[in-house]
This record gives C-alpha cells, sequence and structure tokens, in this order.
C-alpha cells in the first residue's frame, strides 16, 4: 500500500519534470498550426523540416562551438590556475597563508552581477571587449574561490608518507605537484572541470555584458537572438531549444555520477 | 550552481545554480596545517610559479570590479572618460525611490519564502521516497534532477511556451476545461508566481540530491533501534531523520537564499522583468536600469546594495546557524 503511493507520487512529480521537456521535442516536429490546436499530443505529421533546417545551417553549428570553446577554455584555466594556487595552501607554509586563503574565499560571498559594469569597463579597457578572451578570463575569475577550495580540500589528504619520502629521493614542490598530486587528483580534476564546464557552457549574464557580435554569442546568447527572430514560429524556437539542451541531456545521462557529483560539489562535501 | 555561491545556478545554481560549494567555506579557519620536511628556501619557486597567476585573475577581475563599484555609485558617470560629476550619495537615493527596486527586493524574498516553504519540503519529502529501496529509484532520481542540468535560459523558453496562451500547456489545458485561454506572463498579478513554478521546477531536484546525501549519512542502526522500540514513521522522521538533516537543511536553505539573490538567466526569456516591472529582481533591476542604459554610477550603486546584501546574510547566516556547529 504504501509502495503504491509511492510510485504513484514519484510518476506524478517524473510528468510534471518531463512533459514540459516532451512537449518542447514534440514541438519541433509540429508545423505552427498544429502546434495551436494540438500542443501537447504527438504530431499527426511528423515535419522534419524545423530540426532539419537547424541542423543544415551555420548558425546552430557556430553557437555550440562558441560555446565549447568558452567553456572548454575557461575549465582548462580554472583547473590549472586553481590546482596551482591550491597545491600551495596546501602544503607550503609562507607567511600570509590563512590570509591569503580567506581573501580568495571573499570570491564565495557574492555573485559576478554585483560588480558586472565596473568588469565591463575592465575588460574594455583592456581592449578584450567582444573577444572570446574577454568572456574566459572573467568566468575563471569568478570560478577561482570555489575551485581552490574545493582542491585545497582534496591536497590535503594526501599521505604525509608520501611527501617524506618524496623529498628525502630530493624531489622538490614542483616535481611533487606534476608527477604525484596531479595524477592522484583525477576524481577533483573531474569534479571541479564538470562544475566549471557546466557553470560557463550554461552563462548568460557575463556573455550578454561582454560579447558583441553575433558571431561570436554562446548558445544561451544565440538562442534568445533566434527566439527574438523568430518569436511568432514556436516550432522552430522549440525545435531549437530542443537541440540545444539535448547534448547537456546526453552527457548527463551517459556520465550521471560524474554529472551529479560535479554539480552538487561542495555542497555535498561541507 | 556555480562558484560565487554565496553564488546558482545555477546555474546549481545555479542555486544556482549555480552556488553549491560556499558551504566549504563555512567550515571556519583552516584548521590543522600540514607539517612538512623540507626547507622553506625550498618553497620559493613554487610560491612565485603557482600563486600569481590565480592572484592576479581574482585581483584585477573580482576584487578589483567590486572596489571600483563602491567608487563607481558616487558618481553620475555613462562609462566613457573619467567619472568626474561627484553626486554623494544621490545613487542610493534614487534606488530606493524606484518602485520597481523595491518590487525587486519583493521578489527576492517571496522566491526566498517559496523556496523555504514548498521546495524544501518537497524535495525533503522527495528525498524521502528516493531513498527507499523501491525499484527504479535511481532513474526517478535522475529524472529530478534533469531539469537542474539545464541552463536557466532554456528552462525560461521552455516555460515561456508552456504559458503561452496561444499555444503552450497552459492553454491546452484551459480549452480542455472549456476556459479562455489566460496569458499568466503578461498579467502582472500572476506573472511572478508563474516563474515561481519554473524556479521550484527547475531547483528541487538539486535539494533533493543535498538530501539524498544527507540521508545517505545517517545511520541506519538509529532506525533499526527506532523499530524496536515501536517507533511509528512519523516518530521516526520527526526525531532521527529530521534533527539529524539540520546540517544539510541550513545548506539548502543557504542555496535557495543565494540563488535567489542572483537570479537573472531565468527571468529574461521569460518577462525580462516585465510586464510593468511585476517580476524584477535585484539583478535584472540592475540589468534594466543600469546596464541597458549604461548608466555606470547608478547600476554600480545597485550592485553596490547587492554586495551588501550578500556579505551581511553570510556574516550573519553564518553565526545564527552555524553557531553551534
Amino acid at each position: 500500500m504504501v509502495k503504491l503511493y509511492t510510485y504513484a507520487a514519484l510518476i506524478i512529480v517524473a510528468g510534471i519534470i518531463l512533459v514540459p521537456l516532451l512537449m518542447t521535442a514534440l514541438g519541433g516536429f509540429k508545423t505552427l498550426g498544429e502546434l495551436r490546436t494540438n500542443p501537447v499530443g504527438l504530431p499527426n505529421h511528423w515535419v522534419w523540416q524545423n530540426y532539419w533546417g537547424i541542423l543544415s545551417g551555420f548558425r546552430y553549428w557556430r553557437m555550440l562551438a562558441n560555446s565549447l570553446f568558452i567553456a572548454a577554455l575557461t575549465s582548462f584555466l580554472t583547473l590549472t590556475a586553481a590546482s596551482m594556487a591550491a597545491f600551495t595552501f596546501a602544503h607550503v607554509k609562507f607567511f600570509g597563508r590563512e590570509l591569503l586563503l580567506n581573501y580568495f574565499l571573499l570570491g564565495l560571498m557574492f555573485p559576478a552581477a554585483t560588480a558586472v559594469l565596473p568588469l565591463f569597463i575592465q575588460v574594455r579597457d583592456f581592449g578584450l571587449l567582444d573577444t572570446y578572451w574577454g568572456v574566459i578570463l572573467p568566468e575563471t575569475a569568478f570560478g577561482l574561490a570555489m575551485s581552490i577550495l574545493l582542491f585545497r580540500d582534496f591536497f590535503r589528504q594526501t599521505p604525509k608518507d608520501l611527501f617524506e619520502a618524496a623529498f628525502v629521493d630530493g624531489c622538490g614542490y614542483i616535481r611533487f605537484f606534476l608527477s604525484i598530486t596531479l595524477p592522484l587528483s583525477r576524481p577533483i580534476l573531474a569534479t571541479v572541470g564538470i562544475f566549471t564546464f557546466v557553470k560557463s557552457w550554461n552563462d548568460y549574464l557575463l556573455p550578454l555584458i561582454l560579447l558583441d557580435s553575433e558571431s561570436k554569442y554562446p548558445w544561451p546568447l544565440g538562442i534568445m537572438v533566434y527566439q527574438g527572430e523568430f518569436s511568432t514560429d514556436w516550432q522552430l524556437v522549440l525545435a531549437f531549444v530542443t537541440l540545444t539542451i539535448l547534448p547537456a541531456i546526453i552527457v548527463f545521462f551517459a556520465a550521471q555520477k560524474h554529472i551529479v557529483a560535479g554539480l552538487t560539489a561542495g555542497a555535498v562535501k561541507g | 550552481m556555480g562558484p560565487q555561491p554565496l553564488t546558482r545556478g545555477s546555474s546549481a545554481g545555479r542555486i544556482g545554480g549555480d552556488a553549491s560549494g560556499v558551504a566549504l567555506a563555512f567550515r571556519g579557519p583552516i584548521a590543522a596545517r600540514v607539517g612538512l620536511p623540507g626547507s622553506l628556501r625550498d618553497a620559493g619557486p613554487v610560491l612565485i610559479l603557482f600563486l600569481p597567476p590565480a592572484l592576479l585573475l581574482f585581483t584585477i577581475l573580482v576584487v578589483l570590479p567590486i572596489g571600483e563599484a563602491g567608487w563607481y555609485s558616487f558618481f553620475d558617470w555613462s562609462g566613457y572618460g573619467l567619472p568626474t560629476n561627484f553626486i554623494g550619495w544621490r545613487n542610493f537615493e534614487l534606488i530606493a525611490r524606484y518602485p520597481a527596486f523595491r518590487t525587486a527586493l519583493f521578489n527576492n524574498l517571496l522566491i526566498i519564502a517559496v523556496s523555504l516553504l514548498v521546495q524544501l519540503p518537497f524535495a525533503l519529502w522527495l528525498a524521502t521516497l528516493v531513498s527507499t529501496r523501491i525499484r527504479g529509484a535511481l532513474t526517478f532520481r535522475m529524472i529530478f534532477f534533469l531539469p537542474y542540468v539545464l541552463a536557466d535560459v532554456a528552462a525560461g523558453l521552455i516555460w515561456r511556451f508552456m504559458y503561452d496562451g496561444d499555444y503552450g500547456l497552459v492553454a491546452a489545458i484551459a480549452h480542455a476545461l472549456g476556459l479562455q485561454a489566460p496569458y499568466p506572463l503578461a498579467d502582472p498579478a500572476w506573472a511572478m508566481y508563474a516563474i515561481l513554478v519554473v524556479i521550484v521546477w527547475k531547483y528541487f531536484g538539486f535539494h533533493m540530491m543535498l538530501f539524498i546525501a544527507g540521508l545517505q549519512g545517517i545511520d541506519r542502526s538509529l532506525y533499526e533501534a527506532a523499530d524496536i522500540d515501536g517507533a511509528g514513521r512519523i516518530q521516526r522522521f520527526r526525531s532521527i531523520t529530521l534533527p539529524l538533516l539540520v546540517p544539510t537543511i541550513r545548506l539548502s536553505v543557504f542555496f535557495s537564499v543565494i540563488g535567489s539573490l542572483q537570479l537573472f538567466d531565468m527571468i529574461m526569456p521569460l518577462t525580462k522583468g516585465g510586464p510593468a516591472d511585476s517580476t524584477q529582481t535585484l539583478v535584472t533591476f540592475l540589468y534594466s536600469y543600469g546596464i541597458m542604459r549604461m548608466r555606470v554610477g547608478f547600476g554600480s550603486a545597485v550592485g553596490v546594495v547587492l554586495f551588501a546584501i550578500c556579505v551581511i546574510f553570510a556574516f550573519s547566516y553564518k553565526r545564527l546557524a552555524f553557531r553551534h556547529a
């Protein structure tokens, strides 16, 4: 009896989650006229033209490529800069270490939105407005605090014996980092990498303010432009939305465990 | 979900998103130092090589802009040339006088209230359901977490369609009931509630995952002991589950507040803050009245207000909620 009630509840909630997603995907297969008379059910006639038109065009692929480029470089830079800084915080004793770490942790306290106008001016004065780097560097900077914290926590678990052995053998800090710490840190590299990548892949505010030309737009910006152009043609917008969320959904189901770990990182550990 | 947890999300929480992870910041000062062999002399190169990249990026693109926001907020400035037109506290007085700002503040509080009173219990309830050993529990977890993986912009567009009075789900339901289809997003009285539905739809899965992790940390033998003592389901929940989940609940509350304070991406595809400013949040207000009009001084002042709210919340929450931790 309890089981029946549990399943009923779970299925209803799953329906609430899935119906909008399925309606969006199916809507992309309908004509505008059918969307009006039959928004929920299966299409009477499957129209492939909406999807095909987008997939055979340049625009969709350019958006995805932009997003991929920005997110990949942001993740790479974040992993590099954060893991190096975290290594010193975890393993090297130096004057002012706690102070400096707390300085970075300040970054956890406010969203990027608070400083977005001065950031715009800063990026403009560097001549990086409307360039990929003008988005990548700020996104990296705002991801550092969290990433350093996660890395430092992980690095601190390195057994002391390992250090002693390495130092006795004349291994310095930098070699230790490259040949022992990094190879041992694959789980945390994956977690921080996914966390940073997804955040950058989905980011809207920073590129909105820092990019100008549509040819450089990542997909969240591109899709808003597309929606503005075809706002009366819901079938096209729905097909476009479906195609842009599809990569995320596929990756999510292919690597659920890592994605969940990555996106709830820190929270769960804390 | 994101960094800057005191960031979502998010996008995790984005809760935003992004927003996941702030938690770690709350564990207080770094306790144990790792004692190391090797002399300080060896540490020179590693410090010179390893610290500056992060330090420079963070200082120039995070800390400096915040400081500049404080400086610019006392000027009337369009962003070109140098800020010369010093106007003191004028920008802050202006902000306080905007009805849209008051709406934004109210909406942020409303989002927090709904997160705490609706989303949190809902997520906790579902977490207890999918934590039992039933078939398909894992599949349900993944389905519930799915919306959190989507970008706010995509979720917003999907729901813009759902709410469309000509084509969407709401229209379909209304027609099935023989009613006139409403346009919830075009009605100032309803638009914010419509957005709240989307927020819960997108973010409850994240909170559910937090609670699942929390539930896994509870010692099974406690429940067995309770069974032997003849405790009922409700009693077990109240005397074991709930008290032991308090740390997780604190986290969940924290992410809800931070997520609300940075909510922007989702509002843009749905309403852009309209109709008649009825769905503004602090960040959309900053965008519509500061950035869109290139009023750098005014926008910076809004940023300073947002910053102050975030910092005050972070410190007081740390004090209040983590007092006994």
